[in-house]
C-alpha cells in the first residue's frame, strides 16, 4: 500500500485542506493543517484527546467553521454558508459518536429524509433506496421503529445508512464506536470495513487500532492541533518516528 | 338561590360563552402560528431578525393585556384607522362595530399570547440536543429545513404541557375583550350585575362555572397529549 500524494494525475484530491487554522478562544486547535486525500483512500485519524482530531473531521463539512485556510471537496471550495454549503454537505456523509438519529422520526424516515428533501427523490424511490440500505446494514426489520427502541449498535448502523442514502463522495466518521457497548462495536466496524473495501473515501477518527490496521490506507497522528505523523498503518504502528506517537502508542498498546 | 335569569330571554348565557369560545379558538390559532414564527426568528442566525423578535417579545409581554386591547381599539382602530370589517352606509353600524371589535380583540390576543407561545417554544428548542441539528445540517438541509423538519417538531412536542397553560390563560384572558364591548361572557356578567344586582352570588357562580367547564378539560387534554407527544431519547 502506498500513500498517494497531491500530485495524483489530473483528478483533484477528494478532500484538500490548505493552511487551515482554527482557534477556540485562545486555544489554537488546528495549526496549519495541510492534507490531501485522494478518492478511495481510507484515512484513520488517531491522537490523544484534545489533539484536534474531531475538530479536523468536523471542519471538512464545516460543522466547525475555520479561521483561515481553504478546504475543497472534489475540487470545489467549501462555501462559508447558505444553500451552496448545504449542497456540498449533502455530498459528504457524516457519522457521529452519539448517532444523532432524528428522535421523532422512524428508522425509515431517518434514512429517506435527506433523499426526499435534498435530492428531491420521490417517496417511493427513497423508500426503496432506504430499504436496500437498511438491508445492507442488517436492520431491515426495524424500519418502522423509533431510534430510542434500537440498541446503540443498531442506531449507529442506521446512521451509516442515512449518510449513504445521499450517495456521498466522502464519509466522515467522528469516533463512531466510542459510545457503544463493547459487544456492539464489531457490528458497526464490519459495515465500515465493507464500505472501505468498496472504495469509499473515508476519514475515520477512532481509537480502534484493529480497524485502523485492517481497513486503513493511511494513518494521521495528531497532537496539539498538528498532524505529527502521516503514513501507512504498517509504518505507524511498527515504526513511529515522533516521541509523541511512541508515547501514545505505548499507553494504548501495553494492556 | 335565584337562577331565574338563566331562562330570561334578555340574557343569552350560552351565546356569550360561544363568543368566548370563538375568541379563544381564533386567538389560539393565530398566536400559535405567530409564536412559532417569533421563536424561529429568535434562534435564526441573522442578528437583525433575532433582535427584532426579541424586542417585540420583551415589549409586548410586559404590557398589561387590558392596555393592549384598549390600544387596539383606541389607537390602532380609531387613531390609525385600521378597519377589520366593512361598514355599509345607511345600515345600523352596530353589526359593523361588533365584527370590528371582535376582530380587533382577536388581533390583540394573538399579539399578546404569541409572545408567551414564543418563549415556551424557545425553551423547548433548548431541550433538543445540538446533535439533532448537526445531523440535519450534515445531511444537507438548509437552515429553514433544519428548523422546520427537525428542531421545531421536537421542541413543540416537548412543550405541549406549558402550551396548555398558555391556552388556559388565554381562555380566561378573553374576558378583557369586554373592555372594548365584545359581547362575551364577562360583558354579560357586567350587564347581569347591573340589572340583577340582588342575584350577585348566582351570577358569579354561573359565569365562573362556565369558565371552569371550558378550561378544565383543556388542561386534561393537554396533559395526556403531552405524554403522547413526548420524544423518547
Amino acid at each position: 500500500m502506498t500513500v498517494a500524494g497531491p500530485s495524483d494525475g489530473a483528478r483533484p484530491p477528494m478532500i484538500s485542506m490548505h493552511d487551515v487554522q482554527k482557534h477556540f478562544g485562545t486555544l489554537h486547535v488546528l495549526k496549519n493543517i495541510r492534507l490531501d486525500v485522494p478518492g478511495g483512500q481510507v484515512v484513520i485519524v488517531i491522537g490523544p484527546s484534545g489533539s484536534g482530531k474531531s475538530t479536523l473531521c468536523r471542519t471538512i463539512n464545516r460543522l466547525e467553521s475555520i479561521d483561515s485556510g481553504d478546504i475543497a471537496i472534489d475540487g470545489v471550495p467549501l462555501p462559508a454558508e447558505g444553500k451552496g454549503l448545504a449542497q456540498l454537505r449533502a455530498d459528504v456523509g457524516m457519522v457521529f459518536q452519539s448517532f444523532n438519529l432524528f428522535a421523532h422520526k422512524t428508522i425509515l424516515q431517518n434514512v429517506t429524509l435527506g433523499p426526499i428533501k435534498v435530492r428531491k427523490m420521490s417517496k417511493k424511490d427513497a423508500d426503496e433506496l432506504a430499504d436496500s440500505l437498511l438491508q445492507r446494514v442488517g436492520i431491515a426489520e426495524q424500519r418502522d421503529k423509533l431510534p430510542a427502541q434500537l440498541s446503540g449498535g443498531q442506531q449507529q448502523r442506521v446512521a451509516i445508512a442515512r449518510a449513504l442514502a445521499m450517495k456521498p463522495k466522502v464519509m466522515l466518521f467522528d469516533e463512531p464506536t466510542s459510545a457503544l457497548d463493547p459487544e456492539m462495536v464489531n457490528e458497526v466496524l464490519d459495515v465500515m470495513v465493507s464500505l472501505a473495501r468498496e472504495g469509499m473515501t473515508m476519514v475515520v477518527v477512532t481509537h480502534e487500532m484493529g480497524f485502523a490496521r485492517k481497513a486503513g490506507d493511511r494513518v494521521l497522528f495528531m497532537a496539539d492541533g498538528e498532524i505529527v505523523e502521516d503514513g501507512t498503518p504498517q509504518e505507524f504502528f511498527t515504526n513511529p518516528t515522533s516521541n509523541r506517537a511512541k508515547d501514545f502508542l505505548s499507553k494504548i498498546l501495553t494492556h | 338561590m335565584d337562577f331565574s335569569f338563566l331562562s330570561d330571554p334578555r340574557y343569552d348565557v350560552l351565546g356569550a360563552f360561544w363568543v368566548t369560545v370563538q375568541l379563544t379558538v381564533w386567538s389560539a390559532i393565530g398566536a400559535f402560528i405567530l409564536g412559532v414564527v417569533l421563536a424561529a426568528m429568535r434562534v435564526c442566525p441573522v442578528p437583525l431578525m433575532r433582535g427584532f423578535a426579541g424586542g417585540v417579545v420583551n415589549i409586548v409581554r410586559n404590557i398589561p393585556l387590558t392596555l393592549i386591547i384598549i390600544m387596539m381599539s383606541q389607537v390602532i382602530a380609531n387613531q390609525l384607522g385600521l378597519r377589520l370589517a366593512t361598514r355599509q352606509p345607511g345600515v345600523n353600524p352596530q353589526a359593523f362595530l361588533d365584527t370590528q371589535n371582535f376582530r380587533l380583540a382577536v388581533l390583540g390576543f394573538i399579539i399578546y399570547t404569541s409572545t408567551f407561545v414564543c418563549e415556551a417554544i424557545r425553551s423547548g428548542i433548548n431541550t433538543v440536543p445540538p446533535g439533532q441539528a448537526e445531523a440535519a445540517r450534515a445531511v444537507g438541509l438548509t437552515f429553514t429545513q433544519v428548523l422546520g423538519i427537525v428542531v421545531l417538531p421536537q421542541a413543540i412536542r416537548a412543550v405541549v404541557a406549558p402550551l396548555g397553560s398558555v391556552l388556559i390563560a388565554l381562555i380566561k384572558n378573553t374576558t378583557v375583550a369586554s373592555a372594548i364591548g365584545v359581547s362575551e361572557a364577562a360583558l354579560l356578567m357586567n350587564t347581569l350585575l347591573e340589572n340583577e344586582a340582588d342575584k350577585f352570588t348566582a351570577v358569579f357562580l354561573v359565569i365562573a362555572a362556565g369558565f371552569i367547564v371550558l378550561a378544565l378539560p383543556t388542561g386534561l387534554v393537554f396533559g395526556s397529549l403531552a405524554k403522547k407527544a413526548s420524544v423518547k431519547r
